[in-house]
């Protein structure tokens, strides 16, 4: 650098005022453990938005009886899940001392409005989310021994297909479709989790109950159906379970 | 290899004591060495059918408490040189057997005999539940009618399930269905499932079908084991079930409405 230079009077910096979206992290609770815990769930949910954000720590809503507050340990804490504390922001006077050890800023609290955020992923994250993942198709329930009275099949996610008998008072659910190629005489529930599209079938209808998404048709009404004792499939048509020979 | 049998069914009055005493006795009569146990503790009536009453000292509970020893509380028969009954307490409720207590007393009859039969109390509760665990084989003995078809349905499901060889992944309990008071008049008329109806129902090996008979109520009174009276249609048939359980292959008979006729009587039979 000459000489010339360091005489040069003209201003290397402006200053300028702006108004500067931040966040406030309020601490309500003198409770590091449960702050720790919280914050690594939140991150889990949005790890895009905890890459090292700076922000404000705002300690004006602690109780006043909430024990001596460890700073150097809160704002390692925040540090670990990716949140850059740049200022804190109280009155107390311990606090304040306490942040001039850490070299941190010091604000007022302040009388402007704030609106509660949830921190959410980028666009770019979020879009890659919602991408329509390819369902997943869990392998069928097959079951070869007889179902007797008061056992329970739930085939999760999937199909049930059951190569035995099935006794009257025994249940069997299923997500998706439900087989029964031995008698059956208990109840059968596809769809259980709302799935509309599910069927049941069965070689020799002589069931308690059946249902398909949440609706259904008990013994009484199964029984007037021509097609009882008979190989049907069932389905939903609107509201209604349809009955139909194989 | 000694093997564990359960007489058991659900419902209550359906015949268990009754076949449990006839099927102990039918075993031992073809030589192998047999101990029935009555798991009915607090209504014991095993030792009233096969008429050993009299000589009950200790039980099956004092030999779980460690009152007695098994050889003290086994009870000889007077009439066959190798069966055996381990009687029921009287005095005790359900809750004095445990599942490890009766798993000692198993595995230690298993070193002295070769069938173990165990005479199940009502219900699918714990009496029934310790009855079965450890069972190798079930005989389900059930009555024509449908709540007693339903009851056996439901203990089959257990055998399937809450037994030791299904919690150890083991070979299933081998299943057998033995029709108990058969009554084919009633039948023909339509007053109870036909045989057919129950095997389609429960959809097991039918062991035999025994007729609803006075012999039952004789023998019993008298402290015998209906199988021990050869001439009555009971004990016939109860023979055919323990021969069928050995293994051996035979028609089944008194299925159908009896005709007086000699004839009919010692050939009629199904296929
Ligand atoms: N085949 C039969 N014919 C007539 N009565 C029978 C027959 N089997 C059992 N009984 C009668 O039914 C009643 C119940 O029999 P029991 O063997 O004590 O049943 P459980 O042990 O299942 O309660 C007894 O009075 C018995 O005499
Ligand atoms: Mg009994």
């Amino acid at each position: 650098m000459s000489q010339a230079d360091l005489l040069d009077q003209a201003p290397v910096f402006q200053l300028k005022g702006s108004m500067l979206a931040i966040t406030v992290l309020e601490l309500t609770h003198n409770d590091l453990a449960r702050l720790d815990a919280q914050l690594l769930a939140k991150v889990a949910e949005a790890p895009n938005f905890f890459s090292n954000i700076p922000l404000v720590l705002a300690l004006d809503k602690l109780p006043e009886d909430c024990g001596e507050l460890d700073l150097a340990e809160l704002q390692a804490v925040c540090k670990r899940h990716g949140l850059c504390i740049m200022a804190i922001r109280t009155e107390r006077e311990e606090h304040i001392a306490r942040a001039r050890e850490l070299d941190l800023a010091v604000l007022p609290p302040s009388g402007a409005r704030e609106r509660l955020i949830e921190p959410a992923e980028s666009a770019e994250a979020r879009r890659k989310a919602e991408k329509p993942r390819e369902p997943e198709v869990r392998p069928t329930k097959v079951v070869t021994t007889p179902v007797r009275g008061g056992m329970q099949v739930y085939a999760e996610g999937g199909d049930l297909v059951v190569l035995a008998s099935v006794s009257a008072g025994a249940e069997l659910l299923a997500d998706g479709n439900i087989h029964v190629y031995g008698p059956m005489r208990g109840r059968a529930l596809a769809g259980v989790k709302g799935n509309a599209k599910a069927r049941i079938f069965c070689q020799r209808l002589g069931a308690e109950l059946l249902s398909i998404a949440g609706k259904y048709k008990v013994a009484e009404d199964l029984r007037r159906d021509p097609a009882w004792g008979d190989a049907v499939h069932v389905s939903l048509s609107g509201d209604v379970l349809k009955i139909t020979r194989l | 290899m000694a093997k564990i049998l359960v007489v058991t069914s659900g419902k209550g009055g359906v015949g268990k004591t009754t076949t449990s005493a006839a099927i102990g006795t039918g075993l031992a009569l073809r030589g192998h060495k047999t101990v029935i146990v009555d798991f009915d503790v607090g209504l014991r009536n095993l030792d009233l059918i096969m008429g050993c009453e009299r000589r009950v000292v200790y039980d099956f509970v004092n030999v779980i408490n460690g009152e007695a020893t098994l050889t003290q509380a086994l009870i000889k028969d007077k009439r066959l040189e190798n069966l055996y009954v381990l009687a029921a307490s009287q005095t005790r409720d359900k809750d004095a057997l445990t599942l490890e207590g009766v798993g000692k007393v198993m595995d230690e009859l298993r070193e002295s005999f070769e069938y173990i039969v165990c005479d199940s109390p009502a219900g699918i509760e714990k009496g029934a539940h310790l009855a079965m665990y450890f069972a190798d084989e079930a005989i389900v003995v059930t009555n024509p009618e449908v709540s007693s078809v339903r009851d056996s349905d439901r203990m089959l499901g257990l055998l399937a399930s809450k037994s030791r060889r299904a919690e150890q992944g083991e070979e299933p309990i081998k299943e057998h269905l033995l029709l108990t008071r058969y009554n084919p008049e009633r039948v023909s008329k339509g007053e109870m499932l036909g045989v057919e109806d129950v095997e389609e129902i429960l959809a097991i090996r039918l062991l035999g079908v025994i007729p609803e008979s006075q012999a039952v109520l004789k023998a019993s009174n008298q402290g015998v084991p209906v199988i021990l009276d050869e001439q009555s249609d009971a004990g016939q048939a109860y023979s055919d079930a323990v021969d069928r359980l050995l293994g051996k292959e035979l028609p089944h008979r008194f299925l159908d409405v009896q005709k007086k006729g000699l004839l009919q009587r010692l050939f009629g039979g199904r296929e």
